[in-house]
C-alpha cells in the first residue's frame, strides 16, 4: 500500500565524504605542514647557530643602538635602542614611498594625456619623456639626480635664499619652522571643522546635481572654508604661531627644518621613472575606452574636459588600476636603492647599519623582508578595495 | 632590481643552510678546492684594490696569498670576493669565503657573538678626519655642527657618534656604502668632514678633484687593531691563519727576506731554523708541511717587505711603520715565539 518510495534527500553525506570538509581539511593539513616545515628549520637554524657561537634571537632590539642617523621623522639620538633604528628606517622607507607614489601618479597621469594630446609638440614632448627615462637604469638616474644636479649646488655659505627665510644648498632645502604657541591647537580645531563642513557640501552638491541637474560651486566655497576658517581662527587668537627661521652658524644652517638631499634626489629619481610607466599605462588605459563613448559625450554638449573626466577616466580607470598596482609595488621596493646614496630608509639604517653592528643576520634580514612583504600586501589590498570601487556594475 | 635585497636575502639563506653542516674542516676543504677564498675590500689603496688587469695588490690581499702559499704551496692560488662593509660578515659566517682580510677592526661584540675569531693585526690603525682646507678649522674638537661622510656597518660609524657624544657636539652623519660614495659625497661638498682609519685619510686625499682642498686633522679618535678573521668552531684553521701572520712577523725580526731565504735554511740560529722548518715540526703540528714559511716568505716577503711593497714611504699612501714597527724598533708588533 504505501509502496510510495521515499524520494531520495540531498543527503548530509559523512563529513569525510562530504567535499567541502575535506578540501577545507587538506587545506588546513597543507598549511599545518608547510608552517612546521618553516619552524623546524627555523629552530634548527638557531640551534646550529647558537652551537657555532652565533647570537641569536631578537633581545638586541632592546640595546642602545649607539649610531646617528641623518634624518628622522620620529625622535631619535643615539642612546635610543636598534628596535627605534628599526622604526625610524621604517618610517623613513614609508615616507619616501608615500610621496613617491603621490607624485608619481600625478605627473604620469598628466603625461599619459599629454602623450594623447592633438597638438604635436606637447604629444611629441611627453613620448621623449617617456622613451629617456623609462630607458635609463634607475640606480644611475638616483645618482645623476644626487651627484650632478643637487650636489652641484652651492654651500651652505652661498646657499641660495629665498626671501630670507628659506635656503636652498647642498645641504637641502631649509625652511622655517612653524612654532605653535597657546591658543594654536584653535587652528588645528578650525581646520578639521572646515574639512568636515567641506566634505557635507560636496556630498549635498553631488546629490543635488544628481537629483535636478543644478550645479552647485562646491569646490570654490570648500577651498575658501578650508583656507579662511583656519585664518581665522589665527588671527582671532592673536597670531599664535611664530616661526623658527633657519640662521647661518659655524658649519651649516640651525632651526628650521630641512629636507636632505638624498631625499630630494631619490623621490626625483623614483617619481620620474615610474611615473614613465604609469604614463604608458594611463594612455593605454584611455585608448581602450571606445571612441563612440566620446562621440556620444561631445554630441550631448558636454565640454571636452569633462567628457574626460566624467566618462573617460572612470572607464579607463577599469583598465588603469591592475597595473598601476604593480606600479606602486615597484616603487616601494626600488626605492631600497636609497642605500647607493645614503638616505636613511630601512633597508640602509636596519638591515645596513644595525645588521653590522649586532651581527644578527637572520633575525634583521627576516623583520626586512617581512615589513616590505606587509607593505606590498597592504597596497595591493588597498588597491584590490578601490579596484572593486571602480570595477563596473553590471545593473 | 634590488640587489641589496636580494645579496643578503640569498647570504641569510646560506647562513640557514650552512647551519646544517656542523663540523667543519676549512684547511682540508681548501687543499681539496686547490684554492682560498678570501673576502677583501671592494677597493681601497694599500690594502686591497684591483689593477686595471684584474690582478689584486694590497696588505689585506697580501695577507691571504700567504695563508695560500702556506696551504697549497701557491701564493696565487686566491679567489679574491669582494664585500662591503656590510656584507662581510655574513660572507664568512654563511661559508662564502674561508678567510676575511678586510680592513676589518677587532672589537669585543665582533669576537664574541658573531660566531668569529681574529687571527691577529696586520695593521694597527685609528680613526681621522679629513676636512675641507677652505673651512679653517685645525682641529677635530672644533667640528660641532659639521656634517661628516662616512661608510655604513663600520666601527667608523660608531666611534664618530661616540667622539662628538663624549664632546657634547652635534653632527650630521651622511651614510654611505661604499667608501667610493662617501669619498665622492665628500668631493662634492656634501659633508664637511669624512672619516674614516686613518691610513686612508692620504690616498684619499689624493683622490680628489683638487687634492689641495682638504687636510687632515691631527687627532686619532680610536684604536683600529685590522686582522684577519675567521669562523669560530674550527681551530685548525684558527691556528694556521694565525701563525702565518706570526711567521712573517717573526721572519722580520730574525731578517728573513724573500731574497735571502733560500740561504737562511743553512743557517745554524735555532730560531731561524725553525720558521723555514730545518729544525723542529712546526709546520707537521700546524697540519701544513714543516717548510711551509720557506713558501711564504719566498712569494709573499716578510712582514716588513709586504708592508712596504703596498703601503710603506715609496707608495701612493706614503706610509711610516710608526705603531706597525717591529717592537725591537720602537712600535707595538710582536708575535709569539715560534717554537
Ligand atoms: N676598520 C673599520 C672600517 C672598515 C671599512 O669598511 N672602511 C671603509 C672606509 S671608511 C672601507 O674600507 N671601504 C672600502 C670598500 O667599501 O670596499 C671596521 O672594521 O669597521
Amino acid at each position: 500500500m504505501s509502496s510510495d518510495p521515499t524520494p531520495l534527500k540531498p543527503g548530509n553525506p559523512k563529513p569525510w565524504n562530504d567535499p567541502r570538509v575535506r578540501s577545507v581539511a587538506f587545506q588546513l593539513i597543507a598549511i599545518a605542514a608547510v608552517a612546521w616545515i618553516g619552524y623546524s628549520l627555523f629552530q634548527n637554524t638557531i640551534s646550529n647557530m647558537e652551537s657555532r657561537g652565533i647570537r641569536t634571537g631578537f633581545g638586541f632590539l632592546n640595546e642602545t643602538a649607539g649610531f646617528g642617523i641623518i634624518m628622522s621623522l620620529i625622535n631619535y639620538n643615539e642612546t635610543m635602542t636598534y628596535g627605534r633604528t628599526f622604526l625610524v628606517g621604517l618610517t623613513n622607507t614609508l615616507l619616501v614611498s608615500g610621496l613617491g607614489i603621490l607624485f608619481a601618479t600625478i605627473v604620469g597621469f598628466i603625461v599619459g594625456i599629454a602623450r594623447l594630446s592633438t597638438n604635436w609638440l606637447v604629444a611629441k614632448l611627453a613620448l621623449a619623456y617617456i622613451e629617456v627615462f623609462r630607458n635609463v637604469p634607475l640606480l644611475l638616474q638616483i645618482f645623476f639626480w644626487y651627484f650632478a644636479v643637487l650636489g652641484t649646488l652651492p654651500g651652505p655659505r652661498q646657499a641660495l635664499d629665498v626671501g630670507g627665510v628659506a635656503f636652498l644648498s647642498n645641504r637641502g632645502i631649509i625652511i622655517p619652522k612653524p612654532v605653535f604657541e597657546a591658543g594654536a591647537g584653535w587652528i588645528g580645531i578650525a581646520l578639521i571643522v572646515a574639512l568636515i563642513v567641506s566634505l557635507v557640501i560636496v556630498t549635498w552638491a553631488r546629490r543635488r546635481q544628481a537629483a535636478t541637474g543644478q550645479i552647485f560651486p562646491a569646490f570654490p566655497v570648500a577651498s575658501a572654508l578650508i583656507l579662511g576658517l583656519p585664518a581665522l581662527a589665527y588671527l582671532v587668537m592673536g597670531r599664535p604661531v611664530g616661526w623658527d627661521i633657519p640662521t647661518m652658524g659655524g658649519f651649516n644652517f640651525s632651526g628650521g627644518i630641512t629636507a636632505i638631499p638624498e631625499l630630494g634626489a631619490l623621490l626625483l629619481a623614483l617619481t620620474i621613472y615610474t611615473a614613465t610607466f604609469i604614463a604608458e599605462i594611463v594612455r593605454s588605459g584611455i585608448v581602450s575606452v571606445s571612441s563612440g563613448q566620446t562621440e556620444a559625450a561631445l554630441a550631448l554638449g558636454l565640454p571636452p574636459r569633462r567628457v574626460l573626466r566624467l566618462v573617460v577616466i572612470p572607464q579607463a580607470l577599469r583598465v588603469i588600476i591592475p597595473p598601476l598596482t604593480s606600479q606602486y609595488l615597484n616603487l616601494t621596493k626600488n626605492s631600497s636603492l636609497a642605500v647607493a646614496i645614503g638616505y636613511p630608509d630601512l633597508v640602509n639604517v636596519f638591515m645596513g647599519t644595525s645588521l653590522n653592528q649586532t651581527g644578527q643576520a637572520v633575525e634583521i634580514v627576516a623583520m626586512t623582508m617581512a615589513v616590505y612583504l606587509a607593505i606590498s600586501l597592504s597596497i595591493s589590498l588597498l588597491m584590490n578595495i578601490y579596484n572593486r570601487a571602480v570595477a563596473l556594475k553590471e545593473r | 632590481m634590488n640587489k641589496t635585497i636580494i645579496t643578503m636575502g640569498l647570504a641569510a639563506t646560506g647562513l640557514l643552510a650552512f647551519a646544517g653542516s656542523t663540523q667543519a674542516a676549512t684547511l682540508q676543504d681548501v687543499q681539496d678546492a686547490g684554492e682560498l677564498r678570501c673576502g677583501v675590500s671592494n677597493g681601497l689603496p694599500g690594502f686591497s684594490q684591483p689593477d686595471s688587469s684584474g690582478n689584486w695588490a694590497g696588505i689585506d690581499v697580501d695577507t691571504c696569498r700567504a695563508v695560500a702559499a702556506a696551504v697549497l704551496g701557491d701564493a696565487d692560488a686566491v679567489e679574491f670576493i669582494p664585500l662591503t662593509a656590510a656584507e662581510r660578515f655574513t660572507a664568512l659566517q654563511s661559508g662564502e669565503i674561508d678567510v676575511l682580510s678586510r680592513n676589518t677592526t677587532w672589537t669585543t661584540t665582533r669576537d664574541a657573538s658573531l660566531g668569529l675569531n681574529f687571527t691577529g693585526t696586520n695593521y694597527y690603525d685609528g680613526q681621522g678626519f679629513l676636512i675641507k682646507t677652505a673651512l679653517g678649522v685645525d682641529s677635530a674638537y672644533d667640528l660641532d655642527g659639521a656634517a661628516v661622510c662616512t661608510q655604513a656597518g663600520t666601527t667608523t660609524e660608531l666611534n664618530l657618534a661616540d667622539f662628538f657624544r663624549a664632546n657634547d657636539m652635534e653632527y650630521e652623519a651622511v651614510v654611505f656604502d661604499t667608501s667610493e660614495a662617501s669619498a665622492q659625497g665628500f668631493d662634492n661638498n656634501r659633508c664637511d668632514v669624512l672619516t674614516s682609519d686613518t691610513s686612508q685619510l692620504a690616498a684619499l686625499k689624493t683622490q680628489l678633484t683638487d687634492p689641495d682642498s682638504a687636510e687632515i686633522l691631527p687627532e686619532i679618535i680610536s684604536k683600529e687593531p685590522l686582522g684577519p678573521v675567521v669562523r669560530q668552531g674550527d681551530d685548525e684553521w684558527f691556528n694556521v691563519v694565525k701563525w702565518v701572520l706570526f711567521g712573517q712577523i717573526n721572519a722580520e725580526e730574525y731578517g728573513i727576506t724573500s731574497d735571502n731565504v733560500e740561504e737562511m735554511e743553512s743557517s745554524d740560529n735555532p730560531s731561524v731554523q725553525r720558521i723555514v722548518g730545518t729544525s723542529g715540526n712546526m709546520g707537521e703540528i700546524l697540519g701544513l708541511d714543516d717548510d711551509f714559511m720557506v713558501d711564504v716568505i719566498s712569494q709573499v716577503g716578510n712582514y716588513g717587505e709586504m708592508f712596504e711593497r703596498n703601503v710603506g714611504p715609496d707608495t701612493p699612501l706614503g706610509l711610516n711603520r710608526g705603531n706597525n714597527a717591529l717592537w725591537t724598533d720602537g712600535g707595538i708588533l710582536y708575535a709569539p715565539p715560534f717554537r
